[in-house]
């Protein structure tokens, strides 16, 4: 309890960090909103006009002075308004939000569904051919980048069959289970390859670590079966570097995935972030860059409490 | 990935795409779905000065005249307009038939409040310099406007052709909704818009330009153009409009797609900072120009989709590039220049590009540094994201630029922001003599179009010349559509106005 209450107290000190990182880090980069929409017509604005326009983007003030006030807001939840979207920044990251969640969570499902079992399947045939193969689709999979998987299946589904999902706009599952799912799944698999990958490959490790522990010997001479003996006794043991592993990759995942998001043309936080960031929308890059950081340390959070359950050592010596 | 994974994951895709072809119903027939890579950036039309925002403003605001295929001016929400003798009023009768999206008659006092907004600095309209020579509008009667202009400015007429001269609804300008409601005259009202997404549009039955041919339009952003052309092989999408010649030469070669292709007014071209040394020099300069081998460029970074050119790239006032000074490549006198100017053995110098924008930017300005290599110039490529480019080259901070420049339909409103004295991107030029000023204010004043012509000619002879940029060629714009699109008439400034005409069969 003291635990979760002091990684509590760290959370509004790691986000007041972020924010000033992210307010400074997107004001040093050269280009403003004024030159990303205008582009090199920017040249032809009288001084009067261009004070007009930082007004309207409400960069005629300081930076500290523009600090203080964005923050000010965001401490009532007022993330500001997305000049690009003429909406609350929270609205639009909201919209964007089930998208991204839902495709983090459906890779994430493919990575455990898929990695884990043959990372421990591998495990247990050390050496053979089956291991082998694991591990050279392991590698595969780790070293293939997404955007090249998503633009072969676009391709290969496109010219060689004539089909492609539903792109351009995101169909919620509430409205249209299939259609959700039929748009969902090709970008959740293109993700979710090289997810089942590192999962793969650490589980196969990790499998490995504990199969040649004291234990596991002790249990099999003690004449439990093969088969309780990988699931009940090995495994446990074996997932805290797997937990590690599918937390921080989903904490990534819920940033967004720039390249599938744009390769299939997903509304997504990725794509959104990204193109704020070309547009210099300014308090949609602020308030989207601290929602992603706050779900990244939640789910660090949410890691750590998994080891207290995995692992009795940790629970005691977290009470001591 | 093993054989067996891949049949197993392309199987489990198939199946997928089968669910999915099945799950989405097919929008009603005579619905255009369109496809491009850029959404708009807002909706603003007397504000919004990118290519991606003007296309989609097009189709639901008008100005008062419009620029047809061949840049001809024709009517819009004006029928009928005469300019005085002295090039100093001009005057125009609007449509009677004409109104807004909310029901209102556009009328004069529309007009009259849509420039007063433009001219108005607090909007902050970038436009408003094409415009500056505005000084009053008179309003007669509700059909008649006459602009009072402060300086015979004949180039005014053309520049009116632009969305950045929509004519909005006085009533939304006093309520401050320009930008946030989407209420124009034009053939499609503007139903939702998702930045970066979608956006829908409906046809507008009352308008003036007569019937529109589909009863709607429903644009998708598909920001990879690989994924558009999917999405046209798949019918997912009747219309798209594509940028990378890379993708859309890829068109032709699918069955049932054609690609339109357009010469378009911008231009690519080598800028060359003449305040900077040596480029100060003309020999140089020049040098430069006669070491530059424009069709190889061409051929190699943008597939030989284009068309060599000199500064002048509107159809009318375009010249044979030939006639042009060291048009084809002439090494030996590029070194004897080079030797002239003291700089026989060379230089080095830094040229920017932005990344992706054009997609050929990086490869041209590779093939212009092996081409100046030749005669001992020594090129620093620095790639930036566009946004820096743009920061960057507005400052004039650039030894040489690779740029994509956008043209228009007069050679004056095209070129007095560079090539004047009082130009607003002088500094982004950074070269003038008095012939160049001269021959732009001689045809700001001329009525008569031969005589314009021949002006702008020796414009046109005498930039190439002096050589403080190296104009190379233009490119296309294309827009790829299935067959049972028909009717759709492209534009050399790329305008998808032509859309209004369109049916599907």
């Amino acid at each position: 309890m003291t635990y979760l209450l002091r990684r509590l107290i760290t959370f509004p000190l790691v986000m007041l960090g972020v924010s000033v990182l992210v307010f400074v880090a997107i004001r040093l980069v050269p280009g403003d909103s004024i030159t990303a929409m205008l582009g090199t017509e920017a040249g032809l604005l009288t001084p009067e006009q261009k004070q007009a326009l930082a007004a309207y983007f409400g960069l005629d003030h300081s930076w500290p002075v523009q600090y203080g006030r964005w923050l000010l807001g965001v401490l009532s939840a007022d993330l500001g308004l997305s000049v690009t979207y003429g909406k609350p920044v929270l609205d639009v990251i909201l919209e964007r939000f089930p998208l991204t969640l839902q495709l983090a969570c459906l890779s994430m499902l493919i990575a455990i569904g898929i990695g884990l079992p043959l990372g421990v399947f591998a495990a247990t045939r050390k050496e053979r051919g089956s291991d082998l193969a694991v591990r050279i689709f392991a590698m595969i999979g780790q070293s293939t980048p997404s955007f090249v998987i998503g633009l072969m299946i676009i391709y290969v589904l496109s010219a060689g069959f004539g089909v492609l999902p539903a792109m351009g706009q995101f169909i919620p599952f509430s409205e249209d289970p299939l259609g959700n799912l039929g748009q969902l799944i090709l970008p959740s698999l293109t993700l979710g390859l090289s997810f089942t990958a590192s999962v793969t490959r650490i589980s196969r490790s990790a499998m490995l670590d504990v199969l040649s522990d004291d234990y596991v010997r002790t249990a099999r001479s003690k004449g439990a079966t093969r088969r309780r003996v990988i699931w009940r006794h090995a495994l446990p043991n074996a997932l805290i570097p797997v937990v590690t592993l599918s937390g921080v990759e989903f904490g990534y995942l819920l940033g967004g995935a720039v390249l599938v998001e744009q390769i299939f043309a997903l509304p997504g936080l990725g794509r959104m972030v990204l193109d704020a960031i070309l547009q210099r929308d300014y308090a949609l890059v602020q308030g989207s860059v601290l929602f992603v950081a706050l779900n990244f340390m939640i789910v660090n959070l949410l890691v750590d409490l998994a080891y207290v359950m995995l692992d009795p050592r940790i629970r005691l010596g977290g009470r001591s | 990935m093993k054989p067996g994974m891949t049949r197993r994951l392309l199987a489990c895709a198939a199946v997928v795409a089968g669910l999915v072809g099945a799950s989405v119903a097919p929008a009603a027939a005579a619905t255009l779905k369109m496809a491009w890579a850029q959404d708009a950036t807002g909706l603003d039309p007397h504000k919004q000065t990118a290519f991606s925002s003007i296309r989609l403003l097009e189709l639901v605001y008008e100005p008062l005249v419009r620029l047809n295929g061949d840049l001809k001016v024709v009517p819009a929400l004006a029928t009928e307009w005469t300019f005085a003798p002295d090039a100093k009023t001009l005057t125009f009768k609007l449509d009677p038939k004409a109104k807004f999206h909310n029901g209102q008659p556009v009328t004069s006092a529309d007009v009259k409040a849509s420039f007063t907004r433009i001219l108005d600095q607090a909007t902050g309209a970038a436009a408003r310099a094409n415009y500056a020579s505005i000084a009053s509008i008179d309003t007669p009667d509700d059909r008649t406007v006459v602009f009072n202009l402060s300086q015979p400015d004949v180039p005014l007429l053309t520049a009116m052709g632009s969305v950045n001269a929509a004519i909005v609804p006085a009533s939304e300008i006093a309520a401050g909704k320009i930008g946030t409601a989407a209420i124009g005259s034009g053939p499609f009202k503007l139903e939702s818009w998702e930045p970066n997404s979608r956006e829908v549009l409906k046809a507008n039955s009352e308008w003036a330009g007569g019937k529109v041919g589909v009863d709607g339009i429903d644009i998708k952003v598909l920001p990879d153009e690989n994924a558009i052309l999917a999405a046209l092989r798949a019918k997912q999408v009747d219309f798209a409009l594509l940028n990378d010649p890379l993708v859309a030469t890829l068109v032709p070669r699918v069955a049932g797609l054609t690609l339109n292709r357009k010469p378009v007014l911008s231009y690519h071209v080598l800028q060359l900072n003449p305040s900077r040394k040596p480029m100060t020099e003309l020999a140089v300069r020049q040098a430069i120009s006669c070491a530059i081998d424009r069709k190889d460029i061409l051929d190699t970074a943008l597939l030989g989709e284009g068309e060599i050119t000199g500064p002048l790239t509107m159809p009318q006032y375009r010249s044979d590039p030939n006639t042009l000074f060291c048009y084809s490549r002439d090494l030996a006198k590029a070194r004897k220049l080079m030797a002239d100017a003291g700089y026989a053995d060379g230089f080095s110098a830094t040229v920017i590009a932005a990344t992706g924008e054009p997609p050929t930017a990086a490869a041209e300005a590779q093939v212009i540094q092996s081409q100046l290599k030749d005669i001992g110039i020594k090129l620093d490529i620095k790639l930036m994201e566009l946004n820096v480019y743009v920061d960057t080259w507005l400052k004039g901070d650039f030894d040489m630029a690779v740029a994509l420049n956008g043209g228009r339909a007069d050679p004056y409103s095209m070129y007095n922001r560079y090539w004047t004295k009082a130009g607003n991107l002088q500094k982004v030029a950074n070269y003038i003599d008095d012939t160049l000023d001269d021959l732009m204010q001689k045809g700001r004043v001329e009525t008569d179009p031969a005589k314009r012509k021949e002006i702008f000619a020796a414009f046109d002879r005498h930039l190439a010349e002096v050589s403080p940029w190296i104009w190379l060629y233009t490119g296309y714009a294309y827009t790829a559509q299935q067959q049972n699109v028909q009717g759709f008439v492209p534009t050399p400034d790329g305008s998808l106005f032509g859309l209004a005409k369109v049916t599907l069969k």
